[in-house]
């Protein structure tokens, strides 16, 4: 176990600079993440056409990981349908929780370099809380997301 | 009489402690984490325990476990004896007048939820007021405000200052004629600030007020005297002073604690039970229904052995040293901020570092042996004072090093490169 398998290059870059951070005032649907134990707080906002999410962003504060799996989901949710988002979301679910290595990084493309979120296993509910919050947004979900104490979290 | 000896004055006569030889008393500290050596930078959350605990707790399983208070039978005496002995010994460990006074709960928790639901419910009324300060711990606010709910009564705030000490001024215009109850940290966990309670506890004595102080961060680091404290309820853990988890103190006086109601009904809080009528049993087995942790209470009294034989006042020169020099070297770091610079300090060092979060801080230094504590300490209208979601907290105790001082640096140093 690496350091380096959690702070890669395009982790540490995505932290730094993340993409897509803003608010939407002409969302068509938001929903807020908030992990009180972390203090990790997102909001995720969603702007469709029709079937598909024509516009993705998120504003909030947290550690590395949870920022740039933040700013990794806008980037490869933009433009997509959302029945499209909605298989990635549970691919990724099975990426940070699989407890081997039996999800194929690869076809993920950036997103596969949250991969080594599964080796450090009090920080997998950082990665995933964006996800469940882009969830919650297209499901309409008024309450705040968290995913501590969550055992569907757990590895 | 000083209740709290600060620890400059301390040491003087004695040798400083051999921490060489402390360290080979605790076996956990020889453990590798990561592939590094351990370095438990976390005692505020829970301390490490010495060999002579866990060998009491291993002897009274192998050869004295039986219910207490009950048997004619050899082990139930031996277990009674053991059980009732550890209460002389924390008696005399925080100076109380009789064993009368020591109630065993399960942690400093549940002995300020004890005196909330048994004193306060039975005695407050609608508007009466209960003063507490912002640098509490969850544990004593939550209770209060619990409290509040079924009575009607209201939670005053001491405010605090930019150093994260407390307003005496402002406490003394909160005090009024309604107030009941002050309810005070007497060591802050998340910021490590000594409360200075002598002051604020002689203002509240002379209004009559009850006084009741969380001291699960002092008991381990200063001499507790509670009567020269002159509080009327005082509240620790075992854990926190190299004792076992589920087990904790409340220290009340015989008094008030005859007078107030029991807050748990079962067995041994009882001496005579009918359908039409209860009788219950003087304190403190009055608050102490059902079995209680016998093994628990056998393990503090080996924990308070041990930290007198080490010395309190030795313990907290060294753990005193510990603190300046991490506060030298952690200065130095650029852009490291500490939260938390009042004047008189336990070893508690909380922090932010520009452009990484305490959670990745956490992570970085877990990855080179060095645990700390990373979060909001469960104090969060501490992190909402000063502007910040979380904070990374290194909490030093006696068997840490200067070595491990210098290894949370070196860390911390790394954690800013990597995210610079």
């Amino acid at each position: 176990m690496d350091l380096k398998d959690l702070y890669r290059d395009v982790i540490v870059d995505h932290n730094r600079n993340p993409r897509n951070f803003r608010a939407m005032p002409d969302a068509d649907r938001h929903a807020e993440g908030f992990n009180p134990l972390c203090g990790d707080r997102l909001t995720v906002y969603v702007r469709l056409e029709g079937d598909t999410i024509r516009d993705v962003s998120f504003e909030g504060s947290g550690c590395a990981i949870s920022v740039a799996s933040a700013s990794l989901l806008t980037e490869s949710v933009k433009g997509r349908p959302i029945a499209e988002a909605e298989r990635l979301f549970a691919t990724m679910h099975q990426l940070l929780t699989s407890p081997d290595a039996s999800i194929d990084p690869v076809p993920l493309g950036k997103l596969g370099a949250l991969s080594g979120v599964r080796e450090f296993p009090a920080r997998v509910k950082c990665a995933s809380l964006c996800w469940h919050t882009l969830d919650a947004a297209l499901h309409s979900q008024a309450e705040p997301v968290c995913t501590e104490g969550n055992p569907a979290e757990w590895p | 009489m000083n209740a709290v000896t600060h620890p400059a004055a301390m040491g003087r006569g004695a040798a400083p402690l051999d921490v060489a030889r402390v360290r080979r008393d605790f076996p956990v500290l020889a453990r590798l984490v990561n592939g590094q050596p351990l370095a438990y930078l976390d005692n505020a959350a829970s301390s490490q325990h010495p060999q002579a605990v866990i060998d009491a707790i291993s002897r009274y399983y192998e050869t004295s476990h039986a219910n207490v208070h009950r048997g004619v039978h050899a082990l139930s005496q031996e277990a009674t004896d053991l059980f009732e002995g550890a209460r002389r010994r924390v008696q005399h460990f925080i100076n109380a007048r009789s064993p009368r006074e020591i109630v065993f709960v399960r942690g400093t928790t549940e002995a300020i939820n004890l005196v909330a639901q048994s004193w306060g419910r039975s005695r407050l009324q609608p508007d009466d007021e209960i003063i507490v300060s912002h640098l509490e711990h969850h544990a004593n606010i939550v209770p209060w405000q619990l409290l509040c709910e079924q009575t009607g009564a209201r939670l005053r705030v001491i405010p605090m200052t930019r150093d994260g000490e407390l307003d005496f001024e402002a406490y003394l215009g909160l005090l009024s004629g309604q107030t009941r109850l002050l309810a005070l940290a007497h060591v802050s966990n998340s910021l490590g600030t000594i409360v200075p309670v002598d002051p604020f506890i002689a203002e509240a004595r002379r209004r009559g007020v009850t006084i009741l102080l969380d001291g699960a961060q002092a008991v381990p680091h200063m001499k507790v005297d509670v009567q020269a404290l002159d509080c009327d309820f005082y509240c620790f853990s075992s854990h926190k002073m190299c004792g076992p988890t589920g087990i904790g103190v409340l220290y009340g006086r015989e008094a008030l604690l005859t007078s107030m109601p029991p807050w748990q009904g079962g067995g041994d809080m009882i001496l005579a039970v009918s359908f039409e009528r209860t009788i219950y049993n003087e304190v403190p087995h009055k608050f102490e229904a059902g079995t209680p942790h016998i093994a628990g209470a056998v393990g503090l009294a080996a924990a308070v052995d041990y930290l007198e034989t080490l010395g309190v006042e030795r313990i907290a020169a060294a753990e005193h040293e510990l603190l300046t020099h991490a506060n030298e070297r952690l200065q130095k770091i650029p852009g490291l901020t500490l939260i938390g610079t009042a004047a008189e300090k336990c070893a508690v060092v909380s922090f932010t570092l520009d452009g990484v979060h305490p959670h990745d801080i956490g992570t970085i230094l877990d990855h080179q042996g060095i645990a700390i504590r990373t979060g909001h300490h469960c104090a969060m209208p501490v992190m909402e004072f000063f502007g910040v979601p979380a904070t990374a907290r290194a909490s030093f105790s006696f068997y840490n090093t200067h070595d491990e001082v210098e290894r949370l640096a070196a860390a911390v140093e790394l954690a800013r490169r990597m995210f610079a």
